[in-house]
């Protein structure tokens, strides 16, 4: 018992978890950092979908853009990444980086100073974002990790992607609790979405059907301090 | 005695038509004083509340002065266009609307009168919908939401041009919600379009009849009331509780001892009706009255969750006197009048002294003959609540809830619906939205925001211009920006925002829905709960023990499940907190040993074992209970002020707590106490005053630890999407597709975090809190209790657990500890890590 509670706590303090060989940190902010490359990945932004709503008639909060800054600028500052890569989906749609708000504009823009920014395409902003330095790509490949923003069918070792905003659920006590996660079976990651506004889609819906490994898939489960491991099996749909 | 009728006699012959006079005499009736009097006080001009209890002829009452009215008006001739509405009725129900629709239909057609009738509710088809606007109707009978509909058409000022009357049932308990905002917002430009339109408002007894006299008139100035005629007496209920030979229980609300003495009594009726407070509560009755019904006598459920045409079924076999009871919640509460029903059972505490009466008042519905009901009481803390309530009743006490002010969600649903009918100047709707009773102390500065958020949203960040649902012209009207705008108001009118419930459909064990999608719905089940639950678990739903095979999209399958027990219970907990006045009177009756006399021999015996091993609470005071037990310190307060006001001040106090050093793990609240359980001894931290009680349960508490607990709590975050989506920031559906709760959830709780870290003083925040405080907080409560017990409160540090915290105890572990654990969970689920996974996952 004490072993096992050990284990677990071990595995939360350093957040390490393999892919392809490559050693990554699963934050609970929702960013993955690989020690090594310096590289931070981040995916599924989805900058200024509150204009985009609001275009359409929903008047939500303008905020959504700033908040989800803040909280890319503070993990950046404490990791420090020569590269960023930022998985697709950076804005909810291609005139996204057009309406922006010149003030989120330029905190955008000091972040990405004296470093690396890669914008890899993704479904909604399958172009360049306007305006914005960094490079747009349609996959990025280093050593042996592939960075692209939807998850492929066949199956590629060391594939990261976003698009799907995976969330996992758990039942324990008569309680259900749902959360944003890293999706990972040691050979492809799906990562969380990142934006103040995206919602979520439990690991076990049919739209993760063959991706992954089901005997090795763990949930890292984002918390309020730490990240929760938590086994394929233990997990709920719905 | 006999003055009073000879008088009506002769106001009958100067107030009624003649058909009416012969009609009456043809029935052997005579028109009751409260009738005449009703009539009279229309005719003259005057809007009346009309005050009565159940069978007292109200419906007719209300009806009468647009009857004679309209059997006066000359005919249409062909060719002449077709005149307007005249009377409106708007109730609370759609049953009710239908039901009325029945009752008045008879004594119309009997009279001859040449008047038509029809509803028009959600269920109304449309092409009956588009006639209705070009012939309309005399009288129209609908709901809130069918009004404020028709208020935000373009043609609704022609389409009310000559309405006279506007008659509102059960307003007693249309009043206390949103429902009652919008309604009055809605009679209000009403009156914009018919200056002098009368209202007429039928009503249960109430606690302050000025505050609903207010609510029918414009208020243009303060002592502005409607008349009031209110009927007295009918003869006095016989209520008793019931006195089991049976154990009652300590805890629980099942009251399932007493099933074998509840049987008795329906053999003994001609007719039963046995209420309860929850659905679960109503399925599990169900279920044990058909265990022991040896004489299979036809006993049916009705509840709100079951498939429309199960209730219809089951209503129409009621009307037709072919049951012998019928177990329900809340659904039949209202005025609904079916069957000769001879005997109420009330199964658990009744809540609310009001809440009885209406609910007795189902027993022979004739004003003149006592009706007999027996309370079940389904624990000790119960009965003594039901030998509260009784008292009350014989007191004739009533406690509806005060009238709180118009919400602001509910407002900024209006104004929109005023554009989409007609563009409107600021300064004249203002003007028109405080002659509102719920809206009267407005101020400008929060109208202009109502108006600025329905603008653009109303953000410090003014970014949507561009995207503005209303605009202001050169001439300074404000209009809708476009047609789609009020296409999309008209599907997301109202203020009733249904939990996520799920379709629940029948299919063959194993299938997990895949192959046979054919089955039967039998009704709706929340999606909260559902998600509990895992394949192959059993419950109870719709009188049947169904197993859980699965969920596909907005579908959950079940099945039969063999055996007869449910394995999962079901806590829907009591949907109404007990209210102020009623546990004001359990504590009396607590303190007072005289007055226990009247309980139950075992009931009594339990409350002298608790004077015996610790204190009873004195009737203005706080009972702080501290005892060990296993390896862990208990508290228990004893504050009677309902689920609500305990949850939140268990919330409030383990913050205190925490931070005191007493390590609290988790808590419990009923109606009645709080159980807060440590590791460290609270007992001895309170004696040596670290910290002392007083300082622990000082008002401060509302301040900023209220503050930090709204940052993430899950009540906050559904009162906001409930302000969200009435509020139209959030649609509830959009042309073409239907949004799932979920979804919704989702994104308002995004919202609700986003909102609150960069704009905390935003108009729908303020609205969220506003209702919090009264709502699913009910932080008011708090409040008051907090400040009442100042300098009250009395601490017992025991060695073991009292007689009194027996009950609460007991629901430890049955009850999902509802608060900020979901860490916790995780941890425990994470822990179980080392199982499944080797140890090469860390490197």
């Amino acid at each position: 018992m004490n072993f096992s509670l050990s284990r677990a706590t071990l595995i939360a303090e350093a957040d390490l978890v393999g892919i392809a060989g490559e050693r990554a940190v699963c934050d609970r902010r929702g960013v993955l950092y690989f020690p090594d490359l310096r590289l931070l990945a981040v995916s599924d932004l989805h900058l200024e979908k509150g204009s985009s709503l609001a275009r359409r008639g929903a008047l939500i909060p303008p905020y959504d853009t700033g908040a989800t800054l803040l909280r890319l600028q503070a993990v950046i500052a404490d990791y420090q990444p020569r590269i960023v890569v930022s998985l697709g989906d950076s804005f909810h749609d291609g005139g996204g980086a057009e309406r922006m708000h010149s003030s989120f504009r330029e905190r955008l823009e000091a972040m990405m100073g004296g470093r690396d920014w890669i914008w890899v395409a993704g479904n909604h902003d399958p172009e360049a974002p306007a305006d914005l330095p960094g490079e747009t790509v349609r996959e990025l490949a280093i050593g042996s990790l592939l960075f692209r923003h939807e998850p492929s069918k066949t199956r590629i070792e060391g594939e990261i992607s976003g698009h799907l905003h995976p969330c996992a659920r758990i039942v324990q006590r008569g309680r259900s609790v749902r959360r944003r996660c890293f999706a990972g079976d040691g050979g492809r990651m799906i990562m969380p979405a990142f934006g103040a506004y995206t919602g979520s889609l439990n690991v076990l819906d049919r739209a993760y059907a063959g991706l992954f490994r089901l005997e090795t898939l763990m949930a890292y489960m984002l918390g309020a301090e730490r990240i929760f491991a938590i086994s394929g099996s233990m997990l709920r749909p719905g | 005695m006999t003055e009073q009728p000879r008088l009506a006699e002769q106001n009958a012959a100067v107030l009624l038509p003649e058909p009416f006079l012969k009609w009456f005499g043809e029935k052997g009736w005579s028109p009751r004083v409260h009738q005449l009097e009703l009539l009279a006080k229309a005719q003259s001009g005057q809007s009346v509340l009309l005050i009565a209890p159940t069978g007292a002829g109200k419906t007719l009452a209300g009806f009468l002065p647009s009857l004679t009215e309209l059997a006066n008006r000359p005919k249409r001739k062909p060719g002449q266009a077709h005149r307007g509405i005249h009377t409106l009725y708007i109730s609370p129900l759609k049953a009710l609307a239908v039901d009325i629709e029945r009752n008045l239909g008879k004594p119309v057609e009997e009279i001859g009168l040449p008047v038509t009738i029809e509803t028009r509710t959600g269920d109304t088809p449309s092409h009956k919908r588009q006639r209705q606007k070009l012939a309309p109707p005399d009288i129209l009978l609908t709901t809130p939401e069918q009004l404020a509909l028709l208020i935000a058409s373009n043609d609704a000022r022609r389409f009310f041009e000559d309405l006279r009357y506007v008659v509102l049932d059960e307003l007693h308990s249309l009043v206390t919600s949103k429902r009652g905002h919008l309604l009055a917002l809605g009679l209000a430009r009403l009156r914009t379009f018919v200056p002098d339109l009368q209202t007429i408002g039928l009503s249960a007894t109430v606690a302050e009849p000025d505050e609903l006299r207010r609510w029918l008139v414009s208020q243009t100035s303060p002592d502005a009331m409607s008349e009031l005629i209110v009927v007295t007496g009918g003869a006095k209920p016989e209520i008793s509780i019931l006195d089991s030979e049976e154990r009652v229980p300590w805890a629980g609300h099942s009251a399932r001892y007493a099933t074998p003495e509840i049987y008795r009594e329906i053999k003994r009726h001609k007719t039963t009706l046995l209420f309860v407070n929850t659905r679960s509560q109503a399925e599990l009755l169900f279920q044990e009255l058909w265990r022991v019904n040896e004489d299979t006598l036809p006993i049916a459920l009705h509840h709100g969750s079951l498939d429309v045409a199960q209730r219809r079924r089951v209503e129409k076999a009621m009307g037709e006197n072919a049951l012998r009871a019928i177990v329900a919640t809340s659904t039949l509460d209202l005025g609904i009048d079916w069957g000769d029903v001879d005997l109420v059972v009330h199964v658990g505490a009744p809540k609310g002294a009001s809440r009885l009466a209406q609910r007795i008042g189902r027993a022979n519905h004739r004003m003149d003959e006592p009706s007999k009901a027996i309370l079940i009481p389904a624990n000790r803390f119960e009965v003594l609540e039901c030998r509260a309530a009784l008292d009350a009743n014989y007191l004739g006490a009533q406690d509806t809830p005060p009238l709180v002010n118009g919400g602001l969600d509910v407002l900024a649903q209006h104004v929109l619906g005023c554009a989409c009918g007609a563009p409107f100047h600021a300064d004249a709707l203002f003007d028109e939205v405080r002659t509102a009773a719920p809206y009267a102390s407005l101020d400008r500065p929060t109208f202009d925001r109502v108006i600025d958020f329905v603008a653009t949203g109303g953000y410090a960040l003014r970014n949507y211009e561009r995207y503005a649902r209303i605009r202001q012209t050169k001439e300074g009207l404000w209009r809708v920006s476009n047609p789609a705008v009020a296409q999309q108001y008209r599907l997301n009118v109202g203020t009733i925002i249904e939990v996520p419930a799920l379709n629940v459909r029948y299919v063959q064990a194993g299938s997990r829905g895949a192959a046979s999608r054919g089955g039967r719905v039998l009704g709706k089940i929340e999606e909260a709960f559902l998600e509990t639950l895992t394949h192959g678990d059993t419950f109870m739903f719709a009188g049947k023990i169904l197993r859980f095979e699965g969920i596909r999209e907005n579908e959950c399958f079940v099945s039969n499940a063999p055996g007869s027990d449910a394995k999962v219970p079901y806590y829907g907990g009591g949907k109404f907190p007990l209210s102020t006045y009623l546990a004001e009177q359990v504590r009396a009756m607590l303190d007072d040993p005289q007055r226990w006399k009247k309980l139950p021999e075992q009931v009594a015996d339990w409350l002298r074992f608790q004077a015996d091993k610790s204190v009873l609470p004195k009737r203005d005071d706080l009972l702080i209970e501290t005892f060990p037990r296993g390896n862990r310190y208990y508290m228990v307060a004893y504050p009677f002020e309902g689920r609500l006001a305990h949850q939140t001040l268990g919330m409030l106090l383990t913050r205190r707590l925490d931070r005191a050093g007493a390590k609290p793990v988790g808590f419990v609240a009923t109606d009645y106490a709080l159980a807060i359980w440590s590791l460290a001894d609270m007992g001895w931290m309170f004696k040596n005053r670290k910290p002392s009680l007083a300082t622990l349960f000082d008002q401060d508490m509302l301040g900023d630890d209220l503050e930090a607990w709204f940052a993430d709590s899950w009540l906050l975050k559904r009162t906001f999407r409930n302000c969200a989506l009435i509020s139209g920031l959030i649609e509830k559906r959009h042309p073409g597709k239907e949004k799932s709760g979920r979804q919704v959830t989702v994104s308002t709780d995004l919202i609700y975090d986003v909102l609150r870290s960069h704009e905390p003083n935003h108009i729908l925040l303020q609205a969220t809190r506003t209702d919090a405080a009264t709502g699913l907080l009910d932080v008011s409560r708090l409040a008051e209790m907090l400040s009442r017990i100042r300098g009250r409160i009395m601490h017992k540090n025991l060695e073991q657990i009292s007689p009194l915290a027996v009950p609460i105890m007991l629901e430890i572990g049955k009850m999902p500890v509802n608060g900020e654990a979901d860490e916790t969970l995780l941890m425990d689920a994470a822990t179980l890590v080392e199982e499944a996974m080797g140890p090469e996952m860390t490197d």
